[in-house]
């Protein structure tokens, strides 16, 4: 059952997960959108989504350094483990707070304008909940999870990233893993369930993230020829049939 | 030079009688989607007003279009490349709905199915946006027709930036001398901001016809377009999730239809036609230091379709006998650059927009009635143009930069041809003199009357069909012969010919979309 969690599943959400992606960018590119909600409220979200996002992406960095430097590394460099767990305990723990709070504060904004909530489909709601379950253990896992329950001590870079980096070479060794503390297991677990339901929610707008804006000609040419014969997004996604309501739960 | 085909738009305001028919056709046809409601490719704006939506124009608030750097350079006015991805968790300024509108319907089910009771029932307005009861407090044309004009005229962009000029002299009389409504689409820009400002590069301009598209597929809803559209003719789906404009009825156009704006205009006051121009030299035209000469800079890149240099520049960039020929004979190109009484609105955007307007005289011509004045004689007409500083500057304003001279000469023209024309209505000799008096000839006059007051349907529209059947070749002769580098295999599968490819969802809507395309028939 370890084995199965720890060395076989994260294969299979990446499985799911590159498979997925590459299935929707095939078949519903018209699809492929945040959905934005800014027409119908602004104020909230101008301050929550960018302290959000960029709270996400300093996070982000921080579980890559986390999970990929090895700690030979930083003791090699000079980097004390007190010296590195601080950084790590009071820069990640700030980042991931801020990601929280904005995160309520976009959860509180959908939930109390009127014309934002309509919008929200079953998919966004499952996301959030995944998204805020994800977001809660993290925080869980950086301030509690240096402390077996038995009162033993625990570093992550000895037992979690350990794991990560031989999955990343392909030779699982999940007991480092297995003996690391239930905050990270289940941080680590839930995450790998976000992943997971990534490709069907709007969080694939993730990875299409402009940055050849920095480099393409600001005027566009196309000619009417090539674009006819393109044929990208599967029968059946498209505008909304004549009549449709806004309120209709139906297709989005 | 390379010369490109633009389709392009002139309207004659003075015959706008402001009924809507263009904005109610478009909608029926474009926009009664879901997602959609309150968006209005096609409106009609009253000016002095706020226009749609609410003073789109105030770009220090909206931040759209270009400007010019120190160096000579353009730049989006909301901002470079790094910038706008900085920004891009949330939009800095976006219009939201209320600066629209929200739709509504209303609850006409009440009407029929309430009870016999002492009262009348009514029929409630309902949100479509949510559901709910609402007030309604504003539409596409809240103020139509200068309805409550004395509560918001000082809101209206254009009188702002007179007011400032002219220290607070211009308001009180004016209201009641002139009015008129300017109709609006998408300009079809030379030098578009939406595009340039889309990150996903989802925005393009066609190389045949110069039509600015979205491509909703490779739209991600950034929003950016928004921004930098200056005329916030660029609108967000909310329900889709994507960018939608008006697409200036391509597939009309396509197979030489006007636009259903202009179809179904009941005043027949819109002309399509091409028009060549440099695309070399646009970003040039578009970077003028003084934006007053950049409506001159913008005819200068309209290259004459008769000039055997541009006719060999054309048919050496690809563009077809037909389509020569159409430019030639194409009304926005005389009415443009022949005639010069068209003007592009509001140039100082440094988009270069491709819909252009004849600005009215009728304000003038309204005036001079109502005071008894021979409205149809050159010299009480010329007098009163001169005399009427203020709608001749905020036509200014609208359409040349400020550039008043310009608005003036284009009325005169306007003026004379009135004058001349009623010589001839009466059996009179056209009296040469009035038409000298503007730069013009008689037979000029009499050319330009025709284009403007009789119209005729194959005059105002002067539309070359598309070039599908080279295409539509290509795509066959890959049935029975593959080559290299044909189009129908630029996609994986081969798309709708080629190889015996397996029975994908892909290649049977591709197969669908074949069948059901009579074009390929």
């Amino acid at each position: 059952m370890t084995f199965f969690i720890w060395g076989v599943l994260p294969y299979v959400v990446l499985l799911i997960l590159i498979s997925g992606l590459t299935w929707r960018y095939k078949y519903d590119q018209f699809g492929w959108t945040t959905r934005s909600s800014q027409l119908y409220e602004s104020r909230i979200l101008k301050i929550a989504s960018p302290i959000f996002h960029f709270a996400l992406l300093a996070v982000f960095i921080g579980h890559l350094v986390g999970l990929l430097v090895p700690k030979a590394f930083t003791d090699w460099a000079g980097l004390s483990q007190e010296m590195y767990h601080l950084g790590a305990f009071y820069g990640g723990g700030l980042a991931g707070l801020a990601l929280a709070v904005a995160l309520g504060m976009l959860i509180w904004r959908r939930r109390r304008t009127g014309r934002v909530f309509k919008a929200t489909t079953a998919n966004d709601k499952f996301m959030y909940l995944v998204l805020a379950i994800v977001i809660i253990l993290g925080l869980l896992a950086t301030f509690t999870g240096e402390t077996h329950l038995n009162g033993e001590h625990h570093n992550y870079r000895e037992t979690v990233s350990v794991w990560f980096r031989s999955m990343v070479i392909f030779q699982p060794d999940v007991a480092p893993m297995a003996a690391s503390t239930w905050q990270f297991k289940a941080h680590v677990f839930f995450g790998l369930f976000l992943f997971a339901i990534t490709p069907f929610t709007r969080l694939v707008h993730a990875f299409t993230a402009p940055l050849h804006y920095l480099f393409r000609p600001y005027i566009v040419y196309r000619s009417r020829d090539t674009s006819k014969a393109r044929q990208v997004s599967a029968g059946g996604r498209g505008w909304d049939p004549v009549g449709t309501s806004d309120r209709d739960k139906g297709r989005r | 030079m390379r010369v490109m085909a633009q389709v392009s738009m002139v309207m004659n305001l003075d015959k706008c009688i402001g009924c809507h028919t263009c904005s109610v056709t478009c909608k029926q046809a474009w926009t009664n989607r879901a997602g959609t409601e309150y968006v209005w490719f096609n409106n009609v704006e009253t000016r002095p007003g706020l226009g749609y939506p609410r003073t789109y124009e105030d770009q220090d608030k909206w931040q759209g279009g270009w400007v010019r750097t120190k160096s000579g350079r353009l730049k989006l006015k909301s901002g470079g490349r790094f910038k706008k991805l900085l920004s891009i968790f949330a939009s800095p300024v976006q219009p939201g709905l209320d600066d629209y509108y929200e739709p509504w319907t209303y609850d006409y089910e009440n009407l029929i199915q309430s009870p016999l009771t002492d009262d009348f029932p009514v029929a409630r307005p309902k949100s479509l946006i949510t559901g709910e009861n609402m007030a309604i407090k504003a539409s596409a044309n809240w103020d139509d027709a200068l309805g409550g004009i004395h509560e918001t005229i000082h809101q209206d962009p254009v009188i702002a930036k007179l007011r400032k000029e002219s220290n607070d002299k211009i308001m009180a009389e004016y209201e009641k001398t002139f009015m008129f409504f300017v109709p609006r689409i998408c300009e079809h820009c030379l030098n578009p901001s939406c595009m340039a400002a889309c990150p996903s590069g989802a925005i393009y301009k066609r190389e045949e016809d110069g039509i600015v598209l979205i491509d909703q597929d490779r739209c991600r809803g950034w929003r950016q377009c928004v921004t930098g559209c200056p005329y916030k003719k660029v609108y967000f789906n909310h329900r889709t999730g994507k960018a939608e404009k008006c697409h200036f009825c391509y597939p009309r156009i396509e197979v030489g239809l006007p636009t259903v704006c202009s179809e179904t205009c009941v005043g027949r006051l819109r002309y399509i036609g091409i028009v060549f121009y440099d695309a070399d030299r646009v970003t040039e035209a578009a970077a003028v230091e003084d934006p007053k000469d950049l409506y001159e800079a913008q005819l200068d890149i309209m290259l004459d379709p008769r000039d055997p240099e541009v006719i060999a520049a054309a048919r050496a960039n690809g563009i077809a006998d037909d389509w020569i020929e159409a430019a030639q004979k194409s009304p926005i190109y005389a009415l443009c650059k022949y005639f010069k009484v068209a003007l592009p609105l509001h140039p100082e955007y440094r988009t270069m927009p491709m819909v252009w307007y004849i600005p009215p005289l009728s304000p003038v011509v309204d005036l001079l009635q109502e005071q008894g004045h021979d409205a149809e004689a050159a010299g009480n007409l010329f007098g009163a143009i001169d005399a009427l500083r203020i709608p001749v500057e905020y036509l200014a304003e609208l359409f040349t930069a400020g550039d008043s001279a310009v608005v003036t000469g284009v009325l005169q023209k306007l003026a004379a041809m009135r004058a001349y024309m009623r010589d001839i209505t009466l059996g009179r000799p056209g009296d040469e003199e009035i038409a000298e008096a503007v730069g013009m000839t008689g037979g000029a006059m009499e050319q330009m009357y025709r284009l403007l007051a009789i119209a005729k349907y194959n005059e105002r529209y002067v539309i070359p069909k598309a070039h599908v059947e080279q295409a539509h070749n290509l795509e066959e002769m890959g049935c029975s012969v593959n080559f290299d580098g044909d189009p129908a295999f630029d996609e994986p599968y081969g798309g709708s010919s080629g190889k015996p490819v397996p029975v994908t969802i892909q290649s049977f809507n591709a197969m669908k979309a074949h069948r059901d395309d009579e074009s390929m028939t």
